[in-house]
């Protein structure tokens, strides 16, 4: 039984190890997070649990421009649940390397600490997912995320305009570190990202459609983009499975 | 207008929701090829819906957003991960602000 305990302690610890990297740049992204939940009236602490609690980039960034543009909760719903459905397909995938004897309860904590690094580092584990390996990985980026959107809220004033300016790029760097692999591979998701970037610099800057809120241009072309991809171009199993 | 915990619960609540339904209580394979490929698309397309031209309108100047945007772009091609990429970008407005 100790003996078990030991090798449990272990196995967290190379958990809250292979997190550190992750966490480090988080640290830097979630400051340029702070900086964008500031403008939106969020205070640090609220901006602290915000970022514990939903562990998303694309999400919480989403989330601030809806709460700066006071829209409504079903907004913000939607709005979430487009910024962030990557992460159900994910969790589709991970269920598949779950051990079906798994307590059941670890599949509700694992869920919460389901980010794109993290997903592919637990994917690049051999055999089941370890709940404990897990949990020790989440540690360090869940407070970091959350430390440096706190960070970035308060200090986002004490700093002077070129440096926020400058770190408020940070949060957009990390998009393309998302987008960008991808469309190399697959020329439809490169489309799709073109598409995209074209469509959406039309909606912000073209008088007629420049009132439209950033959430709901979010939502329309998302929703009208990946519909299209998907109806003109439908993956096939396989690819779906690698995501 | 609610008051910010109310839209933060919403966000975590929705966003824990997302990640938690296929490990628990769907725990089945999508089998619509239509919603598959939709959620495959999904997260590509809103993404760059929400860089671009965000990236430029927040910088103070708005160039100096547009050179971070192809520098990011151009290094994540190369295979550079998330945490080098942010911070070229960073280094790419704060130099250019002083410059341009």
């Amino acid at each position: 039984m100790i003996h078990n305990e030991r090798y449990g302690l272990k196995t967290f610890l190379s958990g809250v190890r292979d997190g550190f990297p992750i966490g480090a740049g988080y640290f830097a992204v979630s400051f340029s997070l702070g900086i964008v939940a500031k403008l939106s009236g969020v205070t640090g602490i609220q901006g602290f649990f915000a970022s514990l609690f939903t562990m998303a980039s694309a999400g919480e960034y989403a989330g601030f421009m809806v709460i700066r543009e006071s829209a409504g909760l079903l907004q913000m719903m939607l709005v979430t649940l487009v910024a962030s459905a990557r992460y159900f397909l994910m969790s589709c995938a991970l269920t598949q390397r779950l051990d079906p004897k798994m307590p059941f309860r670890h599949r509700l904590f694992i869920a919460y600490g389901l980010t794109d690094e993290i997903f592919g580092v637990q994917i690049a584990r051999p055999g089941y997912v370890e709940p404990v390996y897990s949990y020790g990985l989440f540690v360090l980026p869940a407070l970091l995320w959350s430390s440096g959107t706190l960070l970035g809220i308060v200090m986002g004033n004490l700093l002077p305009a070129s440096v926020v300016s400058a770190l408020s790029a940070a949060i957009y760097g990390m998009f393309l570190a998302i987008i960008v692999p991808p469309s190399r591979k697959n020329p439809v998701i490169l489309c799709c990202v073109a598409a995209s970037f074209g469509l959406s610099f039309l909606f912000s800057r073209l008088p007629a459609l420049s009132g439209i809120s950033s959430g709901t241009r979010t939502l329309i072309l998302s929703v009208l983009i990946a519909g299209l991809a998907a109806l003109l171009f439908p993956v096939k199993e396989e690819a779906a499975d690698a995501f | 207008m609610h008051s910010n915990l109310l839209y933060i619960l919403v966000m975590a609540g929705t966003t824990y929701l997302i990640r938690v339904l296929p490990m628990t209580l769907i725990r089945k394979e999508i089998k619509n090829r239509f919603l598959r490929s939709f959620l495959y698309y999904i997260p590509y397309v809103t993404l760059a819906v929400m860089t671009f031209p965000a990236i430029m309108d927040a910088a103070e100047k708005p160039l100096a957003g547009l050179a971070a945007l192809i520098a990011g772009a151009v290094l994540a091609f190369m295979g550079a991960g998330l945490f080098p990429v942010a911070i070229v970008c960073c280094i790419v407005v704060f130099v250019l602000e002083r410059i341009l």
